[in-house]
């Protein structure tokens, strides 16, 4: 285990290289594009015994990342925004197929207009695909959670995709002190690659990707989901066990003041340092004011989250994308999950930082008094609250 | 059954169970005595249903098609469709 | 009785007199068991591959339409990896939609890469799985449900795009163009594509008697004429050297196109109502300067 000031890029790159990856194959695109070099640069050095092919697309990079773990390898490649779009027919053929392979993404706006910076619009697209979803809020928790993700992964129990998502820049591209475990001690944490089922092998001819008719398509789907929600279990356990090896707990939600807390920001990747920021200052102002982070998104921990909205009385969730028609991705889920509960909190929507709009703690003081309204009326008459947007800049 | 992980398939050659013999309105008759063993209908034939007999080229009828393709191309005029009689 | 292994196994569902189906059965014979098979979504992938079954008797991958090359790229280095590269094949076959059309940018890549993959492209010249729509294979003045001939149109309006020669311009070690007639002239290219280490490419003229309108009985007779009018040519570069390309198959007396275009429903609008000379005439003229050009 040694200390290291790196960018989260680095941190994705240097995480999947401590997995052992025996095929990468990598387009770049902005802000991802220092994963490939990073990786490039082991294999190049012989510090990683992979074979890095340099595809001319993310369509392919994806899809030779799919030849390669279908024929019984562990594979990684990274992207962003356009790249994962361009992606996301294979997303959804890599988890019908079964194939654990991870993939890091650097959380990034889609276009139109074109924008480099960062939102969650790009893997929120994706998130009904089968891959199970973890979102960091710094570096350190990049790297930790490719380690976690091949784990998971991988198990028997659950044979899904993973993608490890990023911030753009305020994660990709800033420096962090990340504590970056040694070879031997992630070779005794991630045990080298064996399939179970994906291989071509001529001694045992299989066929993978075949024509599924209405007679058994459902019962695939059903197994995917059945998978999904024994990942559940699989998560708890390899996070347990991560800090066992590693000393560090990773929970689907983390929480931060939320015990005691009247009003409760759910949040998703870095903005929650920020958050976190703005809650200190607010419970010295005697706020109850508190926050869940969501680390993973799916399986979308629906026990979890029903557990945490017991006693605050309002949740304000806020997401970093929109659903064009209807809502933010995050508020949508978490809703939907608390509809089981007798007496749910008040719910409402805060929509922040697309394409790279600053989030900052001012951001969250509006988004809190905005709540305590809410809180003091015992009702929500705005669903639906956009935060920063320049109004008067709207034909 | 149970359905695999990843609808995979792990019987090689599971279509045998499938006999597309059912398709032919005409059937390929090998006139043994015309049958020079050349193969060529063995070596054209899409659906591998022409086996190489001892004597002559033996019709595999759970899964010819009745393309008529060995009957054209025999060179000897060894084999004749016949229509299928129902 | 059988005495050669099949590993393309019968009880496939594609129809009767399919070029395709041949077309792979004498590939996948030729490269014997130590043979990986990758496929695009098309006629042959969903035909033989129907869950809970499939017809193939060797290690069988189908991604989706566009990726063949890069699937078979990644199986490539996976392989090399697990250090289990040493004499096997890596075989993709495909239709002409995922080898000239949605194909072409992976396949692109997979050249320029050097992997060491046979791609042989099943050209039933035009989207046959769907049902018989035109794309760049089509050949000039051909019917198909997406270039119906009517009072502003001839057919197919675009000449056929030269893959083959595309192919080769990415100074791969083997390009080479064949046909289910001629099957030794096939395997024979089959082998040098499976020897060289790097991408080799094999365009095969695989007639489709549903979309091309002719009796299944038909199926070697058109792909003959084919060559035999010198719609087809057969030849063959090595080493990348575009120069040094070899007719594998001379035609001395070439046959007038009207006898392929004839023997095909597609075609028929040519002869009737009314006789298209001048359309007939453009398609041989082009034959001819394309022999002219290559000193055929």
């Amino acid at each position: 285990m040694a200390w290291r000031i790196i960018e989260g890029n680095q941190a994705l790159a240097i995480g999947a290289k401590l997995c052992r990856p025996k095929v990468i194959a990598s387009y770049p695109i902005t802000p991802s594009t220092h994963v490939p070099e990073t990786i490039s640069e082991f294999v190049a050095d012989g510090e990683l015994k992979a074979d890095f092919i340099n595809v001319e697309s993310e369509q392919s990079a994806i899809s030779a990342c799919i030849g390669a773990q279908a024929t019984g390898v562990r594979t990684f490649t990274a992207t962003a925004s356009q790249g994962l779009a361009l992606m996301h027919e294979m997303l959804y053929i890599a988890s019908g197929m079964r194939l654990p392979i991870v993939i890091g993404c650097a959380n990034r706006a889609l276009s139109a207009p074109i924008n480099i910076w960062c939102d969650h619009s790009d893997t929120m697209a994706e998130r009904d695909a089968g891959w199970l979803q973890f979102y960091a809020e710094n570096n350190q928790e990049a790297l930790d959670l490719v380690l976690q993700a091949y784990k998971i992964a991988e198990n028997k129990e659950v044979l899904l995709p993973g993608m490890v998502a990023i911030d753009a820049y305020t994660l990709t591209h800033t420096f962090e002190r990340v504590d970056v475990p040694s070879q031997a001690e992630v070779d005794r944490f991630l045990p080298p690659y064996k399939p179970l089922y994906a291989f071509l092998d001529p001694e045992k001819p299989i066929t993978q990707g075949s024509f599924g008719t209405p007679e058994h398509y459902m019962e695939f789907k059903y197994s995917q989901q059945k998978a999904m929600e024994a990942s559940k279990e699989i998560i708890d356990q390899v996070f347990k066990e991560f800090d066992g090896k590693f000393k560090r707990r990773y929970h689907k939600i983390e929480k931060y003041k939320a015990d005691d807390a009247e009003i409760l920001l759910l949040t998703m990747g870095s903005m929650s340092g920020t958050a976190k920021d703005a809650v200190d200052r607010l419970r010295e102002k005697g706020i109850k004011v508190g926050l869940a982070k969501f680390t993973v998104f799916r399986p979308f921990p629906a026990k979890e989250l029903i557990e945490i909205a017991k006693r605050p009385k309002v949740l304000a969730v806020v997401d970093r994308n929109i659903s064009l028609g209807h809502k933010g991705a995050l508020f949508s889920d978490a809703t939907s999950a608390l509809a089981s509960m007798e007496r749910r909190p008040l719910t409402v929507n805060f929509i922040i930082g697309l394409g790279g709009r600053d989030i900052s703690p001012q951001n969250f003081y509006e988004i809190v008094e905005k709540s305590e309204k809410i809180l003091k009326k015992g009702k929500v008459e705005k669903e639906l609250e956009w935060i920063g947007v320049k109004k008067e800049m709207i034909p | 059954m149970k359905i695999s992980i990843g609808a995979r398939v792990e019987e090689a050659g599971s279509s045998i169970k499938y006999k597309t013999g059912g398709w032919r309105s005409y059937r390929p008759v090998v006139n043994k005595d015309k049958c020079t063993k050349c193969w060529l209908c063995y070596k054209y034939c899409p659906d591998a249903a022409i086996e190489k007999g001892k004597d002559c080229a033996v019709i595999d009828y759970d899964y010819c098609k009745g393309c008529g393709v060995c009957a054209k191309e025999c060179k000897f005029e060894a084999i004749e469709m016949v229509p299928e009689v129902k | 009785m059988i005495e050669e292994t099949e590993f393309l196994a019968p009880g496939h569902r594609m129809c009767a007199g399919c070029g395709v189906a041949l077309s792979a059965r004498i590939a996948v014979n030729t490269a014997g068991k130590d043979t990986i098979v990758v496929s695009p979504t098309g006629c042959m992938e969903v035909t033989t591959t129907q869950y809970p079954e499939t017809a193939w008797r060797v290690p069988f991958l189908h991604v989706a339409f566009e990726n063949a090359a890069s699937a078979a790229s990644g199986i490539d280095s996976a392989l090399k990896m697990l250090g289990k590269r040493e004499n096997k094949n890596i075989l993709v076959f495909a239709g002409d939609g995922g080898t000239f059309d949605i194909g072409l940018q992976a396949l692109s890549g997979m050249f320029e890469r050097g992997h060491k993959v046979t791609f042989i492209c099943n050209d039933n010249e035009a989207y046959m799985n769907t049902g018989i729509q035109r794309c760049s294979a089509t050949p000039y003045g051909a019917w198909t449900t997406t270039s119906p001939p009517g009072k502003y149109s001839i057919g197919e309006s675009k000449p056929k795009k030269p893959i083959a020669r595309i192919a080769a311009a990415h100074c791969i070690p083997y390009v080479a163009t064949a046909t289910i007639a001629y099957v030794a002239d096939y395997q024979k290219k089959l082998k040098k594509a499976l020897a060289v280490d790097g991408p080799s490419f094999i365009h095969v003229l695989a007639p489709c008697p549903s979309g091309w309108r002719f009796a299944s009985d038909e199926l070697i007779e058109v792909s003959r004429l084919a060559v035999q009018t010198g719609v087809f040519v057969l030849w063959e570069v090595e080493n990348g050297e575009m120069e040094n390309l070899k007719i594998t198959k001379k035609i001395p007396q070439r046959k007038p196109v009207e006898e392929y275009l004839k023997t095909q429903g597609r075609f028929k609008h040519l002869f009737k109502p009314v006789l298209r000379k001048d359309v007939i005439g453009q398609i041989q003229a082009e034959i001819d300067k394309k022999f002219e050009r290559f000193g055929l």
